[in-house]
């Protein structure tokens, strides 16, 4: 029985393989989408959802001249044995063509190895740890990683005169990440971080950390937490315990200032400066175009965030790609194709590295006004296109 | 050779009364092998975490402890497995063995102090240490790998032959046939005397102490017990999945194996794997529909379950079964059915 | 030196005075019926909800949300007390556990259904935010406000309990329910007004909580834990149990996130184990 049901397995295989082939002349795309709908994280997969919706709608629906189909797997925030669980599922049972979506680094790491054995071609939506990219030749990035966000944030501190720092990040792989490479830019342009926390992940108290750093007086801080409650938290704390009347100047990355949840966090983000790739009031035509179709689609309540764009940049590379292979879906061939893609997106241009199939991108530095009424991240300087730097290092 | 004899009584009602149970651990497997095929991975889960929740009623059901912290052995199987096999030793069968035996020396240690305190005490204890192991797996991100989960597991082919596939197939045969083999030992270990000294520690352990029963050393024991399969539990979910994630130690985890438990019903030997598989078949078809309504349903059927079926749904069936059949044949099955609500354990005293 | 452990003493209870009014109806409950109320957490999570739905939808000033924060959730409280667990009160510990952890997850999903997942923010009223210099140390005037509610609820609970009728009443039913029926109290009102108040209570901290503790659906969950320790430590059914339990944990916890931040909760937990090892009644608790 044994052997029976090893064959029929056999043949199974075979079949998907098979059928991967078989299904591009079947005129369907079937992409799956593993991200966070529920849970404290559940916006991240609703502006995934939103990104993807209107490409689709912007494209009627097809790409590359096949209907699309999404299936979405839900795992609750970071659950690499689910993501892992779910991705063998998406390509043994929903038999997808492609993998995407993947919010949370642990998640993206789980289906390296599952992605690889199936050779299906997989298109990073957000995680941003550098390695996910080395961890498998089929998969490809169109969101950013830490290091990339955060080395430039290092550099333009230091043009403009900020010589010490004291870091602050959240404890967790991406916080790490992003304490090391603005760390390794900041000192090799002269700078001292002169001290460091890393702060628990679920802390909804700063209050003793800011504390900390208001009786060590150092000239600045730079801090690193991933977008939602701890950044609007730790800017009350700031606030409250009047740092800024101390004189610490305040940096960070753009997950402090993340567009879903600007408005939330409050006038406490005023006048914050930070470092991102995405600004929801980024003044280019794509983009005013982008959000203006998205208000009509999905209504006011949700603003676009970098979630929502990658998502769409994301359907758009793997649109490209198919272009390139004609519609053929096999791995290696679309793995080929993605390598050295262009595409003007959003945000600004973007490329996926032919080498390192990781993305190259314009890193804006933006200071937090109010405009009309709303708070946005207004755009006043950028590094253009930034590889990752941990990559660059080796 | 000696002449064949008729099998002695006590051998053939054995044969009649577990033929049935035989029957069905031979049917389910192969019914899933050959019409759902691609449920493989589905199937294996509730295998290992039906597994966890046996491991759950030992303590639970049987010996009448109470423990929000089970998900610290399931994790401790898990990551030993789970490091064995990055650090070069994938043979699965002997990483099963040693993780069994590093969480029941874990078990072993901290049955000390879980049994010398009741009630809510001991809720909190069991609770305190399961989130004392989480916080250590968590801190020690180069061991094993934090939130990130533990990466580069290699596990070699079952038996030298079997090796894991993508379907998921040597996975599920070889987590159902550990399954078996300790759902047969459990059972032994519920029907022995040390079982039935289990039961009556959890009825009334003033009276247990009161003929002599050595408490504190019986509840030890049953701990360590369930210690030991909820190890193999994590280590099959860490072998088959082949990655160790921080869940498997987390306080969630450890009230989803009681809600389990509880679902399919305590004290009975089957609650835990019905349960488990309610549980997670219910999750992996609600989950896709809408995931607010997995929470929100789930949260009403725990109510349900407590209002109007405490012995979880093996409790629904027996009462299904005594309606529909009220000559029943002499029971074999063990006394008082149990609900959810055995006595709490107040023995403990050394 | 001495400046910085005042001021994080200080931080330190002021995050227990929260602790204290959102355990202290918990561990009145659990002592006192003997009912392991798990969803406690999100009658808390209700009070704080009540509180920005007023404030965002209502413009109602932030301290106005307060009473009424904690009369809604003390009304909806008796409601569920005498439709749900007025039925549990005989069963086991595990049937409530699975019952009310059960409530806590429709809770969770109802929320979320209706407000997202997201934070609520909160505004304090101008007075109430910033620090003030007391005796030179800068002291943060929303802290301040909770230890002085917390003191003012902790001394209106000690005085209730002890001096008034209904506490001597409450105090009967505790020490012999049968007997106290014999006299004709009515022991199943008592329980549930004292419900309601715990719950109440609970409410009010929620929605006090916001700016410290956060506020979003998954709430409950997330502080169980806290509130189980506070509890447990303080001994069930002890006022000052909760209280100095609640000190501690905040106090602990302040220190360890200023002083050994690496270590994290790893402290709190161990602590717990130890003293419950030492006092598995509580530090206060009565051996019943």
């Amino acid at each position: 029985m044994m052997k029976k049901a090893g064959l029929l397995a056999a043949l199974a295989l075979a079949g998907a393989s098979l059928a991967n082939v078989a299904v591009a002349a079947d005129d369907t795309l079937r992409i799956g989408v593993i991200a966070t709908f529920s849970g404290p994280y559940a916006d991240y997969g609703r502006q995934f959802d939103a990104g993807i919706q209107l490409y689709l709608k912007d494209h009627d629906g097809k790409i590359a001249g096949k209907k699309v189909e999404i299936v979405k797997k839900d795992t609750a925030g970071p659950g690499p044995d689910a993501a892992k669980r779910f991705a063998q599922e998406l390509i043994v049972r929903d038999k997808v063509n492609f993998l995407t979506g993947l919010d949370f680094s642990p998640n993206a790491y789980a289906v390296a190895p599952i992605v690889t054995q199936a050779k299906i071609p997989t298109v990073v939506m957000n995680a941003s740890s550098s390695a996910i990219t080395t961890s498998s030749p089929y998969i490809a990035r169109v969101s950013f990683t830490v290091q990339q966000d955060s080395a430039p944030m290092a550099q333009w501190m230091l043009k403009n005169g900020i010589k010490e720092t004291y870091v602050v990040v959240a404890d967790y792989a991406s916080g790490t990440d992003a304490h090391n490479a603005f760390e390794k830019a900041f000192a090799a342009g002269g700078g001292k971080v002169v001290g460091s926390v890393r702060t628990p992940m679920n802390n909804p108290d700063f209050s003793a950390y800011v504390q900390r750093i208001k009786d060590e007086k150092p000239q600045s801080v730079f801090f690193f937490f991933p977008s939602g409650v701890m950044p609007p938290a730790f800017l009350k704390a700031w606030k409250e315990r009047g740092l800024d009347e101390a004189g610490i100047k305040l940096f960070a990355t753009g997950e402090a200032t993340d567009d879903s949840y600007l408005q939330a966090t409050g006038d406490v983000a005023l006048g914050l400066i930070t470092s991102h790739h995405y600004s929801y009031a980024h003044p280019s035509e794509l983009n005013k175009k982008f959000v203006k179709n998205f208000y009509a689609a999905f209504g006011k309540e949700m603003r676009p965030s970098y979630f929502a764009i990658t998502a769409y940049d994301g359907m758009a590379a793997i649109a490209g790609a198919l272009e390139k292979t004609k519609g053929d879906v096999s791995g290696d061939k679309v793995m080929e194709a993605l390598k050295g893609l262009k595409l003007e997106s959003p945000r600004g241009p973007i490329e996926i590295d032919a080498a390192t199939r990781d993305i190259v991108q314009t890193v804006y530095i933006r200071k937090v006004e109010k405009v009309d009424g709303e708070l946005v991240n207004v755009e006043f300087d950028k590094f253009e296109r930034v590889k990752d730097p941990a990559k660059e290092a080796q | 050779m000696t002449p064949s004899c008729p099998p002695s009584t006590a051998e053939a009602g054995w044969l009649r009364r577990r033929g049935g149970e035989i029957a069905l651990w031979l049917a389910v497997p192969l019914a899933v092998a050959l019409f759902l095929p691609e449920y493989y991975l589905l199937a294996t889960h509730v295998a290992a975490l039906g597994l966890f929740a046996l491991s759950l009623d030992l303590l639970v059901g049987y010996a009448g402890l109470l423990s929000l912290g089970h998900a610290m052995f399931f994790g401790i199987g898990a990551y030993t497995a789970g490091l064995l096999s990055v650090h070069g030793w994938g043979e699965p069968i002997s990483g099963l063995l040693i993780a069994a035996l590093v969480a029941g020396l874990v078990g072993f240690i901290t049955s000390f102090a879980v049994v010398r305190v009741q009630h809510l005490a001991q809720l909190m204890v069991t609770l305190g240490f399961g989130l004392l192991v989480f916080e250590a797996a968590n801190r020690a991100r180069w061991l094993t790998g934090g939130d990130d989960g533990l990466q580069g597991m290699d596990v070699w082919p079952v038996l030298g032959m079997f090796e894991f596939d993508l379907f998921g197939q040597t996975a599920f045969f070889y987590t159902v046939a550990v399954l078996a083999l300790c759902f047969i030992i459990a059972t032994r270990v519920i029907d022995s005397p040390f079982g039935l000294t289990l039961e009556g520690l959890r009825e009334n352990p003033k009276r247990m102490a009161a003929i002599g029963t050595p408490t504190a050393a019986r509840l030890r024991q049953a701990y360590v017990f369930a210690a030991i399969f909820a190890g193999i539990a994590g280590a099959l979910m860490a072998q088959t999945s082949q990655f160790v994630a921080l869940e498997t130690l987390s306080f969630g985890l450890s009230a989803e194996v009681l809600i389990m438990l509880l679902l399919g019903g305590a004290g009975r030997r089957y609650g835990g794997l019905v349960g488990a598989a309610v549980f997670v078949i219910a999750r992996d078809l609600l989950s896709d529909l809408n995931p607010q309504y997995w929470q929100f349903g789930v949260g009403g059927v725990m109510v349900l379950v407590v209002l109007f079926a405490p012995g979880g749904v093996l409790g629904i069936l027996r009462s299904l079964r005594q309606r529909l059949m009220p000559v029943a044949r002499a029971s074999t099955a063990k006394a008082a059915p149990v609900t959810a609500t055995p006595a709490t354990n107040k023995g403990g005293a050394a | 030196m001495l400046a910085i452990l005042l001021t994080v003493l200080f931080d330190g209870l002021a995050y227990g005075m929260l602790l204290f009014l959102i355990s202290i109806g918990l561990s009145v409950t659990m002592g006192m019926m003997g009912f392991v109320n798990l969803a406690h957490g999100a009658f808390a999570m209700f009070g704080g909800y009540v509180a920005t739905t007023l404030m965002q939808r209502a413009g109602v000033p932030f301290l106005v949300t307060l009473p009424v924060a904690f009369a809604l959730v003390a009304l909806a409280s008796i409601v569920v007390e005498r439709l749900l667990y007025q039925r549990l009160y005989r069963r086991g510990p595990l049937d409530q556990v699975l019952f009310t952890v059960g409530l806590t997850f429709m809770s969770v999903a109802g929320i979320t259904w209706f407000y997202g997942p997201s934070q609520q923010p909160v505004v304090l009223p101008a007075f109430l935010q910033g620090q003030v210099s007391i005796l030179g140390l800068e002291v943060g005037i929303f802290r301040l406000f909770l230890v002085a509610v917390g003191l003012l609820v902790a001394a209106a609970v000690v005085l209730g309990v002890e001096r008034t009728r209904f506490g001597a009443k409450i105090r009967a039913a505790v020490d012999n329910p049968v007997m106290a029926t014999g006299l004709g109290i009515n022991v199943g009102g008592v329980f549930a007004l004292t419900f309601a108040i715990g719950s109440g209570l609970a409410g009010l901290g929620g929605a006090l909580g916001i700016q410290i503790l956060g506020l979003t659906p998954a709430f409950p969950l997330k502080y169980l834990v806290l509130f189980l320790i506070v509890v447990s430590v303080g001994g069930l059914g002890s006022v000052g149990g909760a209280l100095l339990a609640a000190c501690v944990v905040g106090v602990i916890d302040m220190m360890t996130k200023y002083f050994l931040p690496e270590i994290g909760s790893f402290i709190i937990y161990a602590v717990m184990v130890a003293l419950l090892m030492w006092r598995p009644h509580g530090l206060l608790g009565k051996k019943s």
